[in-house]
């Protein structure tokens, strides 16, 4: 038997690493995933561009604006001069918010009347405009706190009016008060929670699409007959065709584990083997599923749309790029179902908690329950299949 | 509120386009050309491979069927796969989740098939160039999945990432229909505005198009 299964394994192995350019396209893109996920993926606003539309014209609003270009949020990139032009700015997406600073301005500062300042936002994209909202709202009230000579009894002196274009939509002060926080939080923060969730994406995808695809070209080429007609046994089978990518997958795991520590100088506060440990009990649930789609599958096309009805929902209900505090409850019960929400939770943990087994034993429980009746009842599948 | 507060300012902010800040107003729009991007450039990436892979490539190139022939034959099968996909991801998106439309449905007609002829090129692009169906694959996610979802402005704001991942984006078909459908939903502007995103979307197809056809003829001679 295990002969049977080295010479498998040892043809699959070179039908898979054979070609220079197969090489590279298992072992390149999950780095070149890590790196665009590392780069690109944070919610925060750095340099929101606005227009500056100043009708007082005063060494005050010049001040304001000083404020705002020298926060470091803004960049002025227009000067708006009449309605038209903030309609056609706001309309070709040119500015994320444009300031209004009306002409009684200075005067109204003088006298110690409330001056107004006017922030009209674009709220196609509802995240960076709180943000926005947040730092011009925080702008102005230290500008006006700064202003007055006395600052701590002016803590009241700035009111902050939010109202949609509709008339409804005010939004709640405690919104906004945590928003502004976000002012101090430091950019590094998202980018540490997601770049050790794509260790554990990589791995659901390589494993289970690589799997399916293995056994399916067999099917398509018409070898799967020949496989038949030798002595080697399903389980052989199986063992061989899911072994080679169980590698190719704990390799990309270290890969990404890897690039995450040096590229991102992601923390890394807990046991190296404890998460190629979990790895292993993730990676059943991945080589069950392509498994389980090999079996339903005749082509390897079909094979791709059907990954989909099993990469999606596990992809945006792992709490990955979306929290799952967030979504409605029903969905909350139904990302209980998925594995990788699991592993997810424990990559996280592993990596930015420094957890270990004392408190990511029941996750671990799941993951392997998960995973043998995954691939337990796939491989049953499988059996049935080729009988 | 005390009377004596002395200089006080008055920040009054108003919100266009999405006045609650919703945030499924715009992962919807988007969210439509993400999963086009992804199903399209998935569709047509394995079809020449395929070919190759069960051996009937030889037998197509012997036959007169020229290589534009060829990709617009295999392409518009899809096609209509992908519009009908695109007609429920909007009418899901309208109804179910009641996301404002306040654009002309005529140019995101015209920007949705433009769009969707690229991606679908490109996925023939790809095709002709691997031998095998999982190169094929590999290629398709990392060149339609990877930009369609991180690099299209989607969710992660342009704005906001790395100089050198702006660049790049500018050559993701997605960032520009993202554009184009989030103007259409929540702004409701017209081809004034979104002029440069829809000529962009024009030149990506038949360029593709035309490097499709240059790829296939070229194994044609070999």
């Amino acid at each position: 038997m295990w002969e049977r299964i080295r010479v498998i394994l040892y043809k699959e192995i070179i039908q898979v690493l054979r070609e220079p350019r197969m090489r590279a396209l298992l072992f390149f893109p999950p780095i070149i995933q890590l790196i665009i996920f590392g780069y690109a993926v944070t919610l925060d606003v750095d340099h929101a561009r606005i227009a500056w539309m100043d009708m007082s014209k005063t060494p005050e609003s010049r001040a304001l604006q000083a404020r705002f270009e020298g926060s470091g949020r803004f960049d002025v990139v227009a000067y708006p001069n009449s309605e038209d032009d903030v309609q056609r700015l706001l309309d070709q997406s040119d500015v994320h918010a444009v300031v209004s600073v009306l002409p009684e301005f200075a005067r109204d500062l003088a006298r110690g009347r409330t001056a107004q300042v006017q922030v009209l936002l674009d709220g196609t994209n509802s995240n960076t405009a709180s943000l926005v909202s947040a730092y011009a709202a925080g702008v102005i009230y230290e500008f006006a706190k700064d202003l007055s000579p006395h600052p701590a009894k002016n803590q009241q002196s700035i009111q902050i009016h939010v109202r949609g274009a509709a008339g409804g939509g005010r939004m709640p002060a405690a919104q906004l008060a945590s928003d502004t926080r976000v002012w101090f939080n430091p950019d590094l923060r998202s980018r540490n929670y997601f770049v050790p969730g794509v260790a554990a994406n990589i791995l659901l995808m390589v494993t289970l699409m690589l799997t399916a695809q293995a056994i399916i070209r067999e099917k398509e080429i018409g070898t799967m007959e020949q496989l038949m007609v030798t002595p080697m046994r399903p389980i052989e089978l199986i063992i061989g065709k899911t072994l080679p990518f169980a590698l190719v997958g704990m390799i990309n795991m270290l890969l990404v584990t890897g690039g995450a520590l040096l590229i991102f100088r992601i923390p890394f506060r807990g046991n190296f083997l404890l998460l190629m440990f979990c790895a292993l009990l993730f990676l059943m649930t991945g080589l069950g599923a392509g498994l389980f789609l090999s079996t339903i599958s005749h082509t390897q096309q079909q094979a791709n749309m059907g990954s989909f009805f099993f990469t999606t929902p596990a992809f945006m209900l792992s709490g990955f790029t979306f929290p799952i505090r967030n979504m409605p409850t029903v969905v909350q019960y139904l990302t209980y179902l998925n594995p990788l929400r699991y592993f997810m939770e424990i990559v996280r943990g592993i990596f930015l908690k420094g957890a270990g087994i004392s408190v990511l034993w029941p996750q671990m429980l799941i993951l392997t329950v998960y995973g043998v009746a995954i691939l337990g009842l796939s491989a049953l599948r499988f059996h049935k299949k080729l009988d | 509120m005390k009377a004596n507060a002395a200089p006080a300012i008055d920040a009054r902010i108003r919100v266009w386009y999405n006045s609650s800040l919703q945030s499924k107003n715009f992962v919807v729009p988007g969210l439509i050309a993400v999963i086009l991007m992804i199903l399209a450039g998935q569709l047509t990436s394995l079809t020449i491979a395929r070919e190759w892979e069960i051996g009937a490539m030889e037998q197509i190139l012997s036959t007169p069927l020229r290589p534009a022939e060829m990709v617009i034959g295999k392409m518009l099968a899809y096609f209509a796969v992908g519009l009908a996909d695109s007609i429920i991801a909007l009418v899901v998106g309208v109804t179910v989740f009641s996301v404002p439309f306040r654009g002309s449905l005529l140019l995101l007609g015209v920007s949705t098939c433009l769009f969707l002829s690229g991606v679908l090129f490109w996925g023939i692009f790809i095709s002709s160039g691997a031998r095998t169906q999982v190169e094929a694959y590999q290629l398709g996610m990392l060149t339609t999945f990877l930009p369609g979802f991180l690099l299209s402005g989607f969710v992660f704001s342009i704005d906001t990432m790395p100089k050198v991942l702006q660049v790049i984006s500018l050559i993701v078909p997605a960032r520009y229909f993202v554009a184009i459908l989030k103007s259409l939903f929540m702004k409701g502007v017209g081809l004034e505005v979104l002029a440069d995103q829809v000529i962009f979307l024009m030149l990506f197809a038949t360029i593709v198009f035309w490097r499709a056809v240059s790829k296939l003829k070229r194994q044609r001679v070999v």
